[in-house]
């Protein structure tokens, strides 16, 4: 009985029951072109393996597209090769690669227009110019691609996932690599981006900006051309991200620029030329993160206020803060941990007696002149440094940790 | 000069001054790599105590050590020997005793550490390099001074403020100038203004092995681009040279006049 049940379910498997539609070089629809003229609203063509050199498939209907491992399609004369323009799709399991670089045209490998419930899910997308671009679309599921190209210069050159004026997206577990945005959003809402990795790229690992109320989780950026952007939006939560080694003469790990309302937390910072340049940001909350072993750990223009910095580790920056000029932000740390805080801690509760000032004198005499740099961890710096910090003269009176922590502080 | 190089030194060697001076460099370079647990951080800590100390130590040590043997001297020019072999000796032999201290003391704990095969070998060199430069520079420095001045107490005087200078006050005067400049581009200056203080020098070249992050800010680029680069590391090599050069040629000449 049980070996006519596993010969009946060979037999299921052999005819590929799931599929309405098998495309293969060897059956009678050969081309992907070709399946989705003939199939009907809410059908599944399967993709066998073989590589189909195709472009311009416009998706009009309801269907899934799914590839047998080894489907490659390599877009012929390299234009684009999927537009769909219709709700609940599925692309699963394909490669797309090798599409040409235009100045005029956003080709992609996979464009989405006006659609709602469309899933891209675990493809390779190789020496795409634009890899997935969505516009106007709602409820996307980006997952588990693989988008890789080969950029080397940014006017000539595209954003791995372009979303544009979307709603209710995930993005997640994706690999993104040498485009010249890694993820690029404008104008898209209440979104999850989760698990990301994006290196390599020119310009931004991540760029948004004017999206509200988005969320970013565990993603982890590393050695790209200028870090992290994140401009104009309000209500951003970025958790439990990496931002790591973007390095180079303009590179930070996270630039925020008009942000309000957002919560940076459990991040981590390593080795970046500034960990977070801040520009106007307004009412965010900093708390828990690491930052380690970056030239700059914060810079803040003088126009950022009301922002909370607690419960953060400081360790080995070669300049914890630095800000311009002597103005009052309403900025307040507290509870931070400072490697190079040297207070005492008389009544052993784990918090310095001493207040810590983070801005020190040599790093406002570097936004004065930044040539200055050269003369960093000279002798005479340190015994300026030593000197201003036992009578405060130049550095901002009001900006100080009044209770930073004496150990690194552990965050679960 | 080989004979007088070769007593000078087998004399320094077995001094107590000079055995404490590498054990002092063994225990510092023990102590950061135990307690930094990470060779590059150590590399970074041992940056500082080495611009200070080389510098610092040369520049007593050239001043004492050639008032002390200043008979010796004497003595040794009764023989029938050229005036530049005793002094350029001398000199040679007092300041490859302190430079193999240092180079013992401080290369043994991080060759006992495998510093040789990590990523730092290169920038562990360039440090033991940069503390052989330090150390003859200013030795030759103090030697002249020391041989210039009859008075002790001036000659002391004089060397100290001399590697105070070098060590802060030049620092300071250079801030002074890029501040008060600042309006106008001073990447040229400022390159150019290191140039003429060893210590600067060295610190620019080790700093832009281990803080690279910092330097790479806006203006720092002008700077890890001309330094990174062959040319701009011969170049500071070429001076770091021609500043150990230059007290010596100045010692040679003051030698050959002096009366005692």
């Amino acid at each position: 009985m049980i070996r006519i049940n596993i010969i009946f379910l060979l037999f299921l498997f052999s005819m590929q029951s799931y599929a309405n539609i098998i495309v293969s070089s060897n059956s009678d629809i050969k081309t992907i072109k070709q399946a989705v003229e003939i199939a009907k609203d809410g059908e599944t063509i399967l993709i066998k393996e073989g590589l189909y050199e195709e472009s311009d498939i416009v998706i009009e209907k309801s269907l899934k597209i799914i590839g047998e491992d080894e489907a490659v399609i390599k877009a012929k004369d390299g234009n684009k090769v999927f537009i769909i323009n219709s709700d609940n799709v599925l692309i699963k399991n394909l490669t797309i690669k090798d599409m040409k670089t235009s100045y005029i045209e956003d080709i992609s490998a996979i464009k989405i227009n006006n659609s709602n419930s469309v899933i891209i899910e675990n493809n390779t997308l190789i020496n795409t110019f634009f890899g997935i671009y969505a516009a106007n679309c709602t409820n996307l599921i980006i997952r588990d691609n693989n988008i890789i190209s080969n950029a080397v210069e940014q006017s000539s050159s595209a954003n791995g996932i372009h979303l544009w004026k979307c709603k209710n997206i995930l993005v997640e577990n994706n690999h993104v690599e040498k485009h010249r945005d890694g993820i690029y959003f404008e104008f898209v809402k209440n979104s999850l981006i989760k698990n990301n990795y994006s290196k390599l790229n020119l310009r931004y690992g991540l760029h948004f900006m004017f999206s509200d109320n988005n969320r970013y989780y565990k993603n982890r950026f590393e050695d790209n051309g200028a870090g992290v952007a994140v401009m104009y939006s309000n209500n951003i939560e970025m958790i439990e991200n990496d931002f790591v080694e973007n390095w180079g003469t303009n590179a930070y790990g996270l630039l925020l620029k008009e942000i309000k309302d957002s919560k940076i937390n459990n991040n981590l910072f390593k080795t970046n030329t500034i960990g977070i340049f801040g520009e106007s940001v307004i009412r965010c909350q900093f708390e828990h993160n690491d930052f380690m072993n970056n030239g700059w750990a914060l810079k803040f223009i003088s126009s950022s206020e009301q922002n909370n910095f607690l419960y953060n580790n400081f360790i080995g920056n070669t300049f914890d803060l630095a800000t311009n000029k002597n103005s009052i932000s309403y900025n307040v740390f507290k509870n931070n941990y400072w490697s190079s805080y040297n207070g005492y801690d008389l009544n052993k509760d784990g918090i310095g007696d001493k207040p810590h000032k983070p801005v020190d004198l040599f790093s406002t005499v570097i936004s004065d002149s930044p040539v200055a740099i050269i003369l960093l961890r000279s002798m005479f710096v340190d015994m300026m440094n030593f000197a201003e910090k036992i009578v405060p003269v130049i550095t901002p009176a009001g900006l100080e940790d009044l209770e930073p922590m004496m150990k690194e502080i552990k965050h679960d | 000069m080989w004979k007088i190089l070769k007593y000078s030194f087998i004399d320094l060697f077995r001094s107590k001054w000079i055995l404490s001076y590498l054990f002092f460099f063994f225990i510092v370079s023990e102590g950061l790599i135990y307690f930094n647990g990470n060779l590059s951080k150590s590399v970074a800590s041992l940056m500082n105590i080495i611009l200070f100390l080389c510098s610092l130590i040369g520049i007593m040590f050239g001043t004492i050590y050639y008032y002390n043997s200043k008979e010796f001297i004497q003595l040794i020019l009764a023989q029938p020997l050229k005036r530049s072999s005793i002094f350029i000796g001398h000199y040679l032999g007092m300041n490859l005793s302190l430079v193999s201290a240092f180079v013992i003391g401080t290369g043994l704990p991080f060759l006992l550490n495998g510093v040789i095969f990590s990523d730092f070998a290169d920038s562990f060199v360039l440090l033991l390099l940069i503390g052989v430069f330090l150390t003859s520079i200013f030795s030759a420095i103090s030697y002249y001074i020391s041989l210039k001045s009859e008075n002790r107490i001036a000659g002391f005087g004089l060397s100290i403020f001399i590697w105070l200078f070098f060590a802060v006050i030049y620092d300071g005067l250079l801030m002074v100038a890029l501040l008060y400049f600042e309006d106008y581009p001073l990447d040229k200056f400022s390159l150019i203004a290191i140039m003429f203080n060893p210590i600067d020098i060295s610190r620019i070249l080790i700093l832009l092995k281990l803080d690279i992050s910092a330097m790479m800010g806006y203006s720092g680029a002008v700077f890890s681009k001309f330094f990174g680069t062959y040319l701009g590391m011969s170049i500071s090599m070429l001076m770091l040279m021609l500043w150990s050069l230059v007290p010596i040629i100045f010692i040679n000449k003051s030698a050959k006049s002096k009366d005692f």
